[in-house]
């Protein structure tokens, strides 16, 4: 796919694809967040973490432009989002929202093509060339067979990946993904997760379970609207950070088939002897 | 646009004129004293090229003044009201959104009010000035009441503060008749809030049939936006809709159709609920087919309600709003009770 996004091709440099610059939300005199940095590279996998309430959420949204931070300033590529239309944002970055459904009665595909909404307009006719890409789009998320069947008689999981289907057909550059595993059956978590990381795509992906977040290149560590930490999966989820900010005791193991590291988690009451 | 969309687009509004032509027609035909087709067509022909047929001036007259205009007032007020329901119905992601339920025609009819009763602006604002106006007034209440009490259940949120709005701007509405109106004056205005077509007249037509096409096309125009709201307002932003200047556009322009269709024939409730869902349930949820469907199913619904409100009770002229809402409420309640299961 990156091939055929020639915008994708040209924006592999050093420069941060999507650049938070110092971004504080607050609402009703709650502070969200508070003062976070986060420079996202292009190509990389990056993951969010942190306890419920920590923020996840909210970074998400400011990212995106859904929201726009109280101080500090979101770029892309260099510009402000809030100087930038919707639609051209839309061009460059796709987002998979956390709980996004509807009552309408509509087919998986129709639902995949509202991804091109960004390369269309009042005046513009849907072409083969966007027929293409959202057969493309389905087939990266191995929905292809499902496609004409009916949104409401879809699982959790197909409807998620239905969701990454219709953010890959907007052809981004850049996916924002909010927890896609929720609510998810174990397999279709492993699926989901599989299939996000082999995108060819920058992907900034907010995780709730730890050792899924392993697999991320590196790993931003949110703890009361605050970045704590931002490093390798395996730089940052030290015994101490673990303690501090999620309240667990953490080991490291090794899976004796294939020598992968994972983490072992216990309340800390558990290892108080 | 190239070439082979503009003629399939072409193609479909020939068949739709069609349709609604042989509909208005039907609508002229019948009557207390029905009208044969052929002279219908004389009447039409003498007058739009002075054809010269000789034709009972009685039935001229009938055909001419009063249930031609009736008939194409009728259809371009049932267009306008089912464009309404789907634009509202798209833009809240709320399947009773109807601006009938939302207060919007509550509103619209106390602001014609304040102009026709209390004589507000000195003659200088027309009728349907003063309904646009307190349609946008009804609409901006509603919306914050519904957003100052959002909990759990914002989607019922909005229909509550709805029927708080409606209850107001009703109460204000009599308020403002008891006090300033005549006897005389607040019969009228009271059949007329009922929903009624007889006053209608050609200046009438030349007033709705311009803004419920005018309305149309701002729809249409917009439908890929209303397509991206399936999933919600966050969902429409990330796809590249300017949710909040769409959002503005889209409801000023409903308040606009449903303002005018007040102040020329009072609030009529359903319209704007029912033919929506039925249209979706054949044409699917698409706004580029939902839109043009529901505007002439909507149109054709009121030609018919409007010939049953004229029949059905000999030498009794029954107000369309009753009609509307004895077919639109049992489908009210059927949306309520599919909806609850859906969850």
């Amino acid at each position: 796919m990156n091939a055929a996004n020639p915008i994708h091709a040209a924006s592999r440099g050093g420069r941060p694809l999507l650049n938070a610059v110092n971004v504080s939300y607050a609402v009703k005199g709650a502070q969200l967040l508070k003062g976070v940095s986060l420079a996202i590279q292009p190509g990389e996998n990056l993951g969010i973490v942190g306890p419920n309430g920590s923020g996840k959420s909210t970074l998400l949204k400011l990212l995106a432009g859904l929201k726009t931070p109280t101080q500090g300033d979101v770029l892309l590529r260099g510009k402000s989002l809030s100087t930038l239309r919707r639609r051209d944002i839309a061009q460059c970055l796709a987002v998979v929202e956390q709980h996004a459904q509807t009552s309408d009665h509509l087919t998986l595909q129709r639902a995949v093509e509202l991804g091109r909404t960004p390369w269309l307009s009042a005046l513009a006719p849907w072409t083969d060339v966007d027929r293409h890409i959202v057969d493309q789009a389905m087939a990266d998320v191995n929905l292809q067979h499902l496609k004409h069947r009916a949104w409401h008689s879809l699982s959790g999981g197909e409807r998620q990946r239905a969701h990454i289907a219709r953010a890959l057909a907007q052809r981004p550059q850049i996916l924002l993904l909010d927890e896609p595993t929720n609510h998810l059956d174990i397999q279709q978590q492993l699926s989901i997760l599989g299939r996000v990381h082999q995108l060819p795509v920058t992907t900034v992906i907010a995780l709730h379970d730890l050792n899924q977040a392993l697999d991320c290149d590196r790993l931003a560590v949110l703890d009361g609207g605050r970045l704590v930490a931002l490093g390798s999966p395996f730089e940052v989820l030290t015994p101490e950070r673990l303690h501090t900010t999620f309240g667990v005791t953490g080991h490291w193991l090794t899976d004796p088939v294939d020598g992968a590291k994972l983490l072992r988690l216990r309340t800390v009451s558990d290892c108080a002897p | 646009m190239n070439r082979m969309s503009v003629c399939r687009w072409l193609g479909h509004g020939l068949w739709v004129s069609a349709v609604l032509a042989l509909a208005i027609m039907a609508g002229v035909a019948i009557g207390e004293t029905s009208i044969s087709l052929p002279v219908i067509a004389q009447v039409l022909a003498n007058k739009l090229w002075a054809a010269g047929y000789r034709v009972d001036l009685i039935d001229e007259g009938i055909v001419w003044n009063y249930r031609l205009t009736r008939a194409i007032v009728a259809a371009a007020c049932g267009a306008g009201l089912a464009i309404s329901g789907v634009v509202l119905q798209s833009l809240l992601r709320n399947p009773l959104a109807d601006p009938y339920l939302l207060g919007i025609s509550a509103g619209a009819s106390t602001g014609a009010v304040l102009v026709a009763v209390i004589g507000l602006g000195a003659g200088a604002v027309s009728l349907s000035t003063g309904a646009f106006v307190g349609a946008i007034a009804a609409f901006a209440l509603v919306a914050l009441l519904a957003r100052a009490s959002r909990g759990e259940t914002a989607a019922g949120q909005i229909i509550l503060a709805g029927i708080a709005g409606s209850q107001l701007f009703n109460a204000l509405t009599s308020f403002l008749i008891t006090r300033s109106a005549n006897a005389e004056q607040a019969r009228g205005i009271m059949f007329w809030l009922l929903g009624n077509l007889s006053g209608v007249r050609w200046s009438s037509v030349s007033l709705a049939v311009p803004v419920v096409l005018f309305g149309l096309a701002v729809c249409l125009w917009h439908r890929r936006s209303l397509d991206a709201f399936t999933f919600g307002a966050d969902s429409a932003a990330s796809l590249g809709i300017p949710v909040r200047r769409v959002q503005a556009t889209l409801i000023a322009t409903t308040a606009l159709i449903t303002a005018v269709m007040v102040s020329i024939v009072g609030s009529i409730g359903f319209v704007g609920l029912v033919v929506p869902h039925a249209v979706r349930m054949i044409a699917g949820v698409r706004h580029a087919r939902l839109l043009p469907l529901s505007a002439l199913s909507g149109a054709l619904f009121m030609i018919a309600a409007d010939a049953l409100s004229r029949t059905v009770i000999e030498g009794q002229v029954l107000p369309i709003g009753v009609i509307t809402a004895l077919v639109g409420a049992p489908v009210f309640a059927l949306i309520l009770i599919r909806g609850s299961r859906l969850r």
